[in-house]
Formats: structure tokens, C-alpha cells, sequence
């Protein structure tokens, strides 16, 4: 395989880890917020924490492995993206920093605090909103070289259907991944109150998900003609996505199943995301930079992929350690103490 | 303001911030293994407890240093674009290892923090605080060598239209700037963290307070403080002669060593006058030439050797004489309390001796604050000593400013916010209490 595949490959895998892992996150947060409004925070705050607390910090590191990744593999990429990312980039870094910060600060700190609980639940919306601008510009048409510097056009992105599009589809999809993995958790941990809550909030993202999904097809018809044909050429990979959405919320209807259920759910945001990374090569930022042009020198890329590899082996069975002893531990899942 | 000077001062800001919190991420694990491993091999309560307090107060420093760290990450791309496109195919392998590294640590940390109570052997919950300590330092190491980098590039060619070939990551990575960096970055953070948790207790027994939980943790904390202070010592040596060989204008420009001559003397304090001659310095003879060449005879490069444009500012000086002051501080006053209690027990808990241990940690925080600032000033105006200069690597995008703007009330709020729940974590609950509620009566 050529290098610049293997590195665009386990970059946009990273990508959809942090995607899963992320999600999960930023719409725990709002949920237990929303929770504290509607009074429902004893039934699911407990699940939540008990998942969210010893994984919080790993769920960053997807994050900054993907851009330290793409910069290494892709040196280019830093030069367009950096400079047209400042604005976006730099809230999202913000957004970011006063989630994790407060999210400590709310649960290990000496007491719990609303305003902490408010910024932790909110700026999980806003993140995945500002972090998608990336996805919208790599579609061209937001940066602009003249002579030898790049400039970036905020006004246009603001008023792009497709830009809102994708947003949009941020939002829902997380708050729909969120909800379907926390009622598989609760529902492992044997706590039928939280799970009805939560399955409520997984299907009634549900419709949104799909809606929104379908606004982006046809903006981006709109936007970026030639991706929109390679995406139809691919029309198998979207259709298998939609077959497992149906497939997951069938079960969580039916309260059967559901880690199948979240299995789907994942399979259905692969196929859909590795549809879309698919049909955008080569380009990582259309027109101007492709995965071709933008490679690192070939040491350097062998190099990374060594240290993937070499890294991999070491992750692997810590994550699979992690997994054991919280996720999967029937015992930590109920809360019990051993 | 143009861009490249906003960048500048955001870029400063946040590591400033930063280094705060990352060196306690990276010192404080070591302490918190050793009291554990201590405790569970004395079977002594005491030690344990000490090494989950310390953990408790240990995650909100991490959550700030996980945040502000991400931030940097992201900044060096985002305001120094050129500086990534240019070496990013050169030093991605380190910042790539760091993040391994980086993800090891955050694993066993959630682990660490939830299986006190779940083994059935104590000695299975120490060996996860292993990793942690492994993963904290080995990131340290790793983003030492990026800077070691900057400041003596290595590992490849410079074609004349400007472009990096015939590259070797490892010798980049192992550059010659990075094994007195690494050593003295280290160092320097486990002297600082060995200060920082006396400090507490120290604080503790200054107000009144007398139980041995204290005095345990000072005793632990001192002996291992000396050892690092000694070490970071050492390690200072080899920075210096490392930069008499290598960036031999840093050492100048610090020094105000403007002659290149022999027997070149160590000068201390002072001013400039507007002839650019030393005043009401002190001078102490042969004694930069040892720093710089381990013998009074050898010679020194002076600062004059540089093209005007291409030297560092001078006000370093004083940032070096801070530093090298405040380490002989922490190397006497640990000193000093260790003999004192190992010669007549009672004088080492003299008040004046624990105010002494008290305010070292506010000057660890603060040397290494200078350090870097001397480090990193002392590269000017590189930013890759010798191939890139910093207003050639800003961005151009417009906006610094807000950015600017908007990182420094999140710095704020977040130094005014996580000292308050550090603050009153620990009020609420004093290691008395903890005692008295777990049955631990010695």
C-alpha cells in the first residue's frame, strides 16, 4: 500500500474513534444537564458518571492524535488549515479547554456546582458544531490564495446551507450516538429507569439524525459538485449505513439486544464516515492540497507508521485493561463496591 | 500590533500557564508512587493516605495541564503555520510519541483513580501508578526534544530553494541540544513537585497543627527534594556546557560576555550602563569558563562575534541569575533540614526552617518559570536557530487578537477557579478527619 494511504487511513480511523468516543461524551454532558432541568438527574446521573469519569481524559487524546497525525504525515495541511482555522480552531480549543477543565473541576472538586454543570453540558454542543467547520472547509471554496498567502472567508462559511448542514448533523448525530450507548449501559448495569429515560432520548434523535444527514446530500449537491458524484458512485456504503440505522432503532423499539444495538449504531456512522472520506480523495483540502501533494518525506512517513505500530502494541492491551475493568465489569457497571 | 507579535505574546502566554501545571503533572506521580510503595512496604497508613490526597488534588492539575497542553498542540499549527509546514517533516515523530505517551498516561490515570478499593493485593493498585509515571515523563521527554530542535536543528539537508532533504528523524530527535535539556527538564520538575507537597505540609505545621502525618511527609519529600536538587544541579553544568559549544550566543547574551577571551568570569547581579559596560556586578573569576569548558583556562565566545541582529536581548541575565540563585536556595535549604534532623531532631522543625521550606515552593514555581523564559528568549530571534526566524513562521490570518483576548480571561479564570477547588477540597476535609473516618490510629 502507498504511504500517503496508509497515513490518510489511520488518521480517518483516529478521526472516527474520536467521532464514537466523543459523542458519547459531549452528549453525556448535555444529558446530564438537561437532566438537572427536568429534575430527572437521579435516575441517570449515576450511569453516566460511572462511564464518563475514568474515561474522560482518554477521549482527549483521539482529538490531538488526529491533528498531530495529519501535521505529521501532511505538513502542508498546517500551512492551509492553520491559517484558515485560527478563528474556529481557536474557539473550538476554548470550548474545549472549559469543558475538560470544569468537568474536573464539577467531579473531583470539593462540591457540585450548576454553573460548572452548565458550561460542561453546553459547550459539548458547541464543540462538535466548531470542529465540523473543518469537514465543511476541506470542501473548498471558504479559502482563497492570493499570491503566496492564504486567506481564509469567514462570511462565506457563515452563509453556506452546506456549512449549517453539517453542523446540524454534528449535533444530532451526537447526541443520537450518545443516547443509544447510554442505554446499552444502562441497561447493563440493570438500571431500568435510567434506560427508559435514555431510550426515549435515542429515539427522538433518531428522525433528526437521518433528516439531517439528508440535508447535507443535497447541500452539498449544492457546494462541491464533483464529491457529491464520487459520494453517488458509493451509494452502496450510504444505503448499508441506513440499513444499519434501521437495524439499531428496530431493537432499541423493541428494548432487545441493545449492545447490538449500539454495534449497529457504530457500523452505521462507519459506512457513512468512511463513505465520505472515500469519495473525498485525493483531496485534503479541495483544490489546493491533495493527500499526494501534501505527503511528508518517506523516512519521516515510515518513521510515523513504526511509531504507530510500536504505539498501537502498547495501547491495545492498556485500553483493553481499561475496558475490562469499567466498561465491561458487571460489578463497577452497577456501582457496586467489590 | 502586527500578527507575528500577537502570536508571539499568545504563544508566551499559554506556555507560561502551561509549564505550571505540566511540570506538577509530570512531578507529582513520582511522589505519589514512592508514598504509596513506602506505605504498602512499611505497612504504614500514614503514607497511603498522603499518596491519595496527593492524587485527589493531582487530577484537577491534570485536567488544566490535559487542557492548556491541548492548546498548545493545536496553536503551534495554527499560529506558527509556516514554522509546522516547514518542520513537520522533521519533528512529527516526537510530537507523534508524545501523544502515545500522553495516551498511556491518561489510561492508567483513570485507572489509577478508580481501583483504590478493587484489588485484592495493594501491591496490583501501586504497580498501575508505574505507567502513569512512565507516560508523564516520557511526554516530557519527547516535547524537550522538539524544543532541543529549535534550538540545534539537526538530522537533515537545506537545499538552496529552501526545502529539508536527505532526512533522519532519530538524529533531529536525538539533536545535540536534547540530552541537557531533557535531564535538566526533568530534574527540575520532580525538585519543584518535591517542594510543592513539603510546602502543604510545612504550611500545615507553621499553623499549629501536630500530627506526624506532616512531619511524614516533609521527612519523605525533603530527602528525595535533595537528591533532585543535586541532580537538577548537574544537569544545569551540562546545559551550560552544552551551550558554550553549541548556541554559544545564549550563554553570552546571558552572562554579558561580550569579548570572546579566556579565563572568563561568572558575573552576577548588575546593570548595563549606556555604554554597554557591566556595573555593580560581582565578578567571579575563571568561573564561566568552567561553567562553559570545565577548566578556568579555556575561552568563552563572546557576544560580539554575532551579527547585531542575530543576538538575544540581554535582560536574560537576569532570568539566569534567578534560577541559578533560587537552585542553590532549594539545594541549602534541603540540606540544611535533612542534617538538622539526622544531628538533633527537635531544630529541624524550627519554625524558621519550615518557613524556609514553605516559600521554596513559590520560588521552584518561579525558577522555572525564568528557566524557560530564558531558554526560550535566549533562541531569539530564531525560531529554528540558524534557518527560520520567528516573523517569518506568524500566521497572517487576522483575528490574533480576539484570540488573544479570549485565551487570557480563560487563563485567568481558570488559575482563579482551580485554585479555589483545590482550595476548599482540602480545607473541607483535613488529613485528621481522614484518619479519624478510615480508623488509622498509630
Amino acid at each position: 500500500m502507498q504511504l500517503e494511504l496508509i497515513g490518510i487511513t489511520i488518521l480517518w480511523t483516529f478521526l472516527y474513534g474520536y467521532l464514537i468516543v466523543a459523542s458519547i461524551d459531549f452528549g453525556a454532558g448535555f444529558f446530564s444537564y438537561y437532566s438537572l432541568l427536568t429534575r430527572q438527574e437521579h435516575i441517570i446521573n449515576g450511569v453516566i458518571n460511572r462511564y464518563l469519569s475514568p474515561v474522560w481524559e482518554v477521549t482527549n487524546v483521539f482529538l490531538v492524535f488526529f491533528f498531530v497525525g495529519i501535521v505529521g504525515f501532511f505538513p502542508d495541511t498546517a500551512y492551509y488549515y492553520g491559517t484558515a482555522l485560527l478563528l474556529p480552531g481557536g474557539i473550538a480549543l476554548l470550548l474545549l479547554s472549559i469543558r475538560g477543565s470544569f468537568y474536573a473541576f464539577a467531579n473531583y472538586g470539593a462540591r457540585k456546582s450548576r454553573t460548572y454543570l452548565f458550561l460542561y453540558g453546553m459547550t459539548g454542543l458547541f464543540i462538535p458544531a466548531s470542529l465540523s467547520t473543518v469537514l465543511t472547509i476541506s470542501e473548498g471554496g471558504f479559502i482563497e490564495k492570493r499570491g503566496e498567502e492564504v486567506h481564509f472567508l469567514p462570511w462565506e462559511l457563515l452563509t453556506s446551507p452546506y456549512s449549517w448542514a453539517v453542523v446540524l448533523l454534528a449535533i444530532v448525530s451526537v447526541l443520537f450516538i450518545s443516547a443509544s450507548f447510554l442505554t446499552y449501559y444502562a441497561f447493563k448495569a440493570g438500571d431500568k429507569k435510567a434506560m427508559e429515560v435514555l431510550r426515549t432520548y435515542a429515539l427522538s434523535w433518531s428522525g433528526p439524525t437521518i433528516l439531517s444527514s439528508l440535508f447535507v446530500f443535497a447541500a452539498l449537491s449544492q457546494h462541491n459538485m464533483q464529491h457529491f458524484e464520487n459520494m453517488f458512485g458509493l451509494a452502496w456504503m450510504f444505503l448499508l449505513s441506513l440499513v444499519c440505522f434501521l437495524g439499531a432503532i428496530i431493537l432499541i423499539w423493541r428494548r432487545r439486544a441493545l449492545g447490538w444495538s449500539f454495534v449497529l449504531v457504530m457500523l452505521q456512522f462507519a459506512f457513512a464516515f468512511y463513505g465520505y472520506g472515500i469519495s473525498h480523495m485525493p483531496y485534503l483540502l479541495y483544490p489546493y492540497v491533495t493527500v499526494q501533494s501534501a505527503l511528508t518525506h518517506s523516512t519521516m512517513g515510515w518513521a510515523l507508521v513504526i511509531s504507530f505500530i510500536a504505539g498501537l502494541l502498547l495501547l491495545i492491551p492498556s485500553l483493553f485493561l481499561l475496558m475490562r475493568l469499567f466498561l465491561f465489569s458487571a460489578k463497577y457497571v452497577r456501582g457496586e463496591p467489590k | 500590533m502586527d500578527p507575528a507579535t500577537l502570536s508571539r505574546i499568545l504563544t508566551a502566554e499559554t506556555l507560561a500557564f502551561h509549564i505550571i501545571w505540566a511540570t506538577i503533572g509530570v512531578g507529582v506521580p513520582i511522589f505519589i508512587c514512592i508514598a504509596e510503595g513506602w506505605g504498602i512496604y512499611k505497612k504504614d497508613p500514614h503514607y497511603i493516605l498522603m499518596a491519595r490526597r496527593w492524587t485527589r488534588g493531582f487530577v484537577i492539575t491534570v485536567a488544566v495541564g490535559v487542557v492548556t497542553g491541548t492548546s498548545i498542540g493545536l496553536m503551534l499549527s495554527l499560529l506558527w503555520p509556516q514554522f509546522m509546514q516547514l518542520v513537520g517533516h522533521l519533528i512529527s515523530l516526537p510530537l507523534f510519541l508524545e501523544t502515545f505517551a500522553f495516551f498511556f498516561e491518561a489510561i492508567f490515570l483513570g485507572i489509577y483513580l478508580y481501583t483504590w478499593d478493587r484489588f485484592k493485593k495493594p501491591v496490583y493498585h501501586w504497580l498501575t501508578s508505574i505507567p502513569i509515571i512512565i507516560g508523564s515523563s516520557l511526554s516530557a521527554v519527547f516535547i524537550t526534544t522538539v524544543n532541543a530542535f529549535m534550538n540545534t536543528p539537526a538530522g537533515f539537508e537545506m537545499t538552496k530553494e529552501g526545502e529539508l532533504t536527505n532526512l533522519r528523524p532519530l538524529e533531529a530527535m536525538f539533536n545535540p541540544a536534547a540530552p541537557s535539556k531533557i535531564a535538566h527538564v526533568l530534574s527540575s520538575a520532580y525538585v519543584t513537585c518535591a517542594f510543592l507537597l513539603a510546602a502543604i505540609a510545612a504550611y500545615h505545621l507553621l499553623k499549629g497543627k501536630r500530627n506526624v502525618y506532616f512531619k511524614k511527609a516533609i521527612k519523605l519529600t525533603m530527602v528525595s527534594g535533595l537528591v533532585m536538587a543535586l541532580l537538577t544541579a548537574v544537569a544545569g553544568d551540562l546545559s551550560g556546557k552544552f551551550l558554550a559549544e553549541h548556541v554559544p550566543e545564549k550563554l553570552a547574551a546571558a552572562e554579558w560576555h561580550f569579548e570572546t577571551q579566556k579565563e572568563a568570569p561568572l558575573i552576577l547581579g548588575g546593570y548595563l550602563d549606556e555604554n554597554q559596560e557591566v556595573q555593580g556586578a560581582i565578578k567571579i573569576p575563571f568561573a564561566l569558563s568552567i561553567l562553559g569548558k570545565g577548566h578556568p583556562n579555556a575561552e568563552i565566545t563572546g557576544l560580539n562575534e554575532f551579527p547585531e541582529d542575530e543576538r538575544p536581548p540581554l535582560y536574560i541575565h537576569y532570568l539566569f541569575d534567578g534560577m541559578v540563585a533560587i537552585g542553590t536556595y532549594l539545594i541549602l535549604i534541603s540540606a540544611l533540614f535533612l542534617i538538622l534532623l539526622w544531628r538533633k531532631k527537635k531544630a529541624a522543625w524550627n519554625p524558621w526552617i519550615l518557613r524556609g521550606i514553605l516559600i521554596g515552593a513559590p520560588l521552584s514555581f518561579a525558577a522555572i518559570e525564568m528557566g524557560w523564559i530564558y531558554a526560550e528568549v535566549g533562541r531569539q530571534p530564531w525560531i529554528i536557530r540558524g534557518i527560520m526566524k520567528v516573523e517569518h513562521a506568524a500566521t497572517t490570518a487576522d483575528h490574533v487578537g480576539v484570540l488573544l483576548f479570549l485565551f487570557s480571561l480563560l487563563y485567568i479564570a481558570l488559575a482563579v477557579i482551580a485554585t479555589s477547588v483545590l482550595i476548599r477540597l482540602f480545607r473541607n476535609n483535613s488529613p485528621e478527619q481522614e484518619l479519624e473516618e478510615r480508623g488509622i490510629i498509630l
